[in-house]
């Protein structure tokens, strides 16, 4: 972990309420995908962990969802503001573990950690193949850039306005050897039944630090009490108790 | 140059500075961090005589200016603390460290506190009477000076070590509590405690915590723990630890004004992990600042004249 003060690049709005920041700065701390960043804001008390989407040597974007005060007043951040940030946190998925062929599969504010792994993967020579998940057409974000990717994509919306109709679990690819997951509790859930093979799962739990000190977010698994911001939030299915 | 030492019970600190339990865990994941030897000392998460996961989850809210908790004091327990916890900070940290315990009934806070004083990595005994007794309807032992006494009795009974005793400020005269300590043989008080509290979801109508009521910490309620370590100071003659709400070296310095020993400071780590590092940093350019030559001559400067 490491403290940086970034420079904001960029801030954009992506989809509704959907909003994509380039954060200029040390990434050094940014080891693994599905590692996540703490942010302080003016006004708030406690920090915002959000996900990283995707990092180079000279910085890091993440999308964030406007769900409460905090993230509404990211929204509101222009180029040129720094903000506070604790960097490089948890564990983030295991690229050496995933398989030659792994499902990529995200819903909703659950997609972005996925585009960082998907890019990782293939740089290990692996061939990830992408699906994600969302409630309907006017809220898909980042297709275009995981088909970018070159890597076969796969959107669904629940009410069926875009892409195939129903949940991830509905447009599973036929073959794959591994899966990484992340989205909303129902959607892992779902994933963790349907998929036969090994996988790995990021969860989402209310934090008060975000790097191990406060037991805020702990969780009971199959290896003893684990802590979802630092022993996580990236569980081994195997591991998982419901 | 100014003077930062203090005496603890005893004990001399380089600087009043000691992270809260609860918001250190057992130290090392700090170290990871910075040398936590610059500390004076540091609390370690409550320990009980049993393992514990705690409370379901969320365990975390946040409020203008602080947050709630309701960790249910999770630890592996007083074995696994002494048998893993401890050799693994002996590593990186090579002062005294103070160690917090709670309890469930007087009996097991004799146990865990007997254990633990034969622990030379130990220095103090803090000991958290905020919990509910269970042989007692699930009161706090900390809302009466009766059973703030029995603890402090049961626990001097088996330990050399100083013993301070935590004190909850969920209570209508915490002086009385303090005074009962004292008598019963305290070294020390440590308060606040955090004060009990709530938030609801305006979405889902129900507490945010899953615990329904959770302790509120942070800077909102400094001002709050300033008035109490105010008035236990006037009521013993024992040290005592300020805390609550403390996030800089100005507040540090108005605790002790205020009649504190040293300063613990708490839910400042967990938004700045640097905090307590920063604060030992920020004293002596405050200190010069404000014409202080040494800590230790403005304990309870609030009071005198």
């Amino acid at each position: 972990m490491k403290q940086v003060l970034y420079s904001i690049a960029e801030n954009r709005l992506l989809a509704p309420d959907v909003w994509e920041m380039r954060l200029n700065g040390d990434t050094s701390a940014q080891t693994a995908p599905g590692q996540f960043v703490n942010i302080r804001l003016d006004g708030f008390f406690l920090r915002r962990p959000l996900s990283v989407c995707d990092w180079d040597a000279s910085g890091l974007t993440i999308i964030y969802k406007v769900v409460g005060k905090g993230t509404a007043a990211m929204s509101q951040m222009t180029p040129g503001q720094t903000l506070d940030v604790l960097c490089g946190l948890g564990n983030g998925f295991d690229v050496d573990r995933c398989g030659a062929r792994t499902a990529v599969i995200g819903g909703g504010a659950g997609v972005p950690p996925m585009y960082g792994l998907a890019k990782k993967l293939l740089e290990a020579g692996k061939t990830p193949i992408a699906l994600l998940g969302f409630n309907t057409a006017g809220e898909v974000f980042y297709e275009e850039k995981f088909r970018e990717l070159g890597i076969e994509t796969v959107v669904t919306t629940v009410d069926g306005s875009y892409g195939a109709k129903g949940f991830v679990t509905d447009a599973l690819p036929e073959s794959f050897d591994f899966y990484c997951a992340c989205g909303p509790l129902p959607m892992l859930k779902a994933v963790y039944s349907a998929a036969k093979t090994s996988g790995l799962l990021s969860f989402e739990e209310r934090m008060g630090c975000g790097f191990g000190a406060c037991m805020g977010c702990s969780c009971k698994t199959k290896y003893g009490n684990k802590r979802i911001c630092k022993d996580g939030p990236v569980l081994e299915k195997e591991e998982i108790i419901w | 140059m100014v003077d930062l030492r203090v005496d603890l019970a005893g004990i001399t600190l380089d600087n009043p500075v000691i992270p809260a339990s609860g918001t250190f865990g057992y130290g090392y994941e700090f170290a990871e961090l910075y040398d936590i030897n610059c500390l004076g000392t540091f609390s370690f998460k409550g320990t009980t005589k049993e393992p514990r996961f705690g409370n379901p989850t969320p365990r975390i809210a946040e409020c203008s200016s602080g947050m709630l908790n309701a960790v249910g004091l999770q630890n592996p327990g007083v074995e696994k603390v002494i048998s893993e916890e401890l050799p693994k900070l002996k590593k990186c940290f090579h002062k005294p460290v103070m160690a917090n315990i709670s309890g469930f009934s007087v009996e097991e806070y004799a146990y865990t506190c007997s254990l633990l004083d034969k622990v030379e990595q130990v220095g103090w005994l803090e000991v958290n009477i905020s919990c509910p007794n269970v042989h007692c309807g699930g009161m706090s032992f900390g809302v009466s000076p009766e059973a703030a006494a029995g603890v402090t009795k049961a626990v001097k009974a088996v330990t050399k070590k100083p013993v301070f005793m935590k004190l909850s400020p969920n209570v209508t005269d915490i002086a009385a509590i303090a005074k009962a300590c004292q008598d019963a043989g305290a070294d020390g008080i440590s308060l606040i405690n955090t004060l009990l509290g709530m938030r609801i979801d305006l979405k889902t109508k129900k507490p945010l915590l899953a615990n329904g009521t959770g302790g509120f910490s942070g800077s909102a309620i400094f001002p709050v723990a300033l008035r109490m370590v105010y008035q236990v100071y006037e009521a013993v003659d024992i040290p005592v630890i300020g805390m609550g709400g403390v996030s800089s070296a100005e507040d540090v310095i108005e605790m002790m004004l205020a009649g504190a020993a040293a300063v613990e400071v708490g839910a400042a780590n967990l938004v700045e992990p640097f905090a307590c590092r920063n604060i030992i940093g920020q004293l002596p350019g405050v200190m010069e600042k404000l014409g202080i030559q040494s800590l230790k001559d403005i304990i309870g400067g609030a009071h005198h004249g």
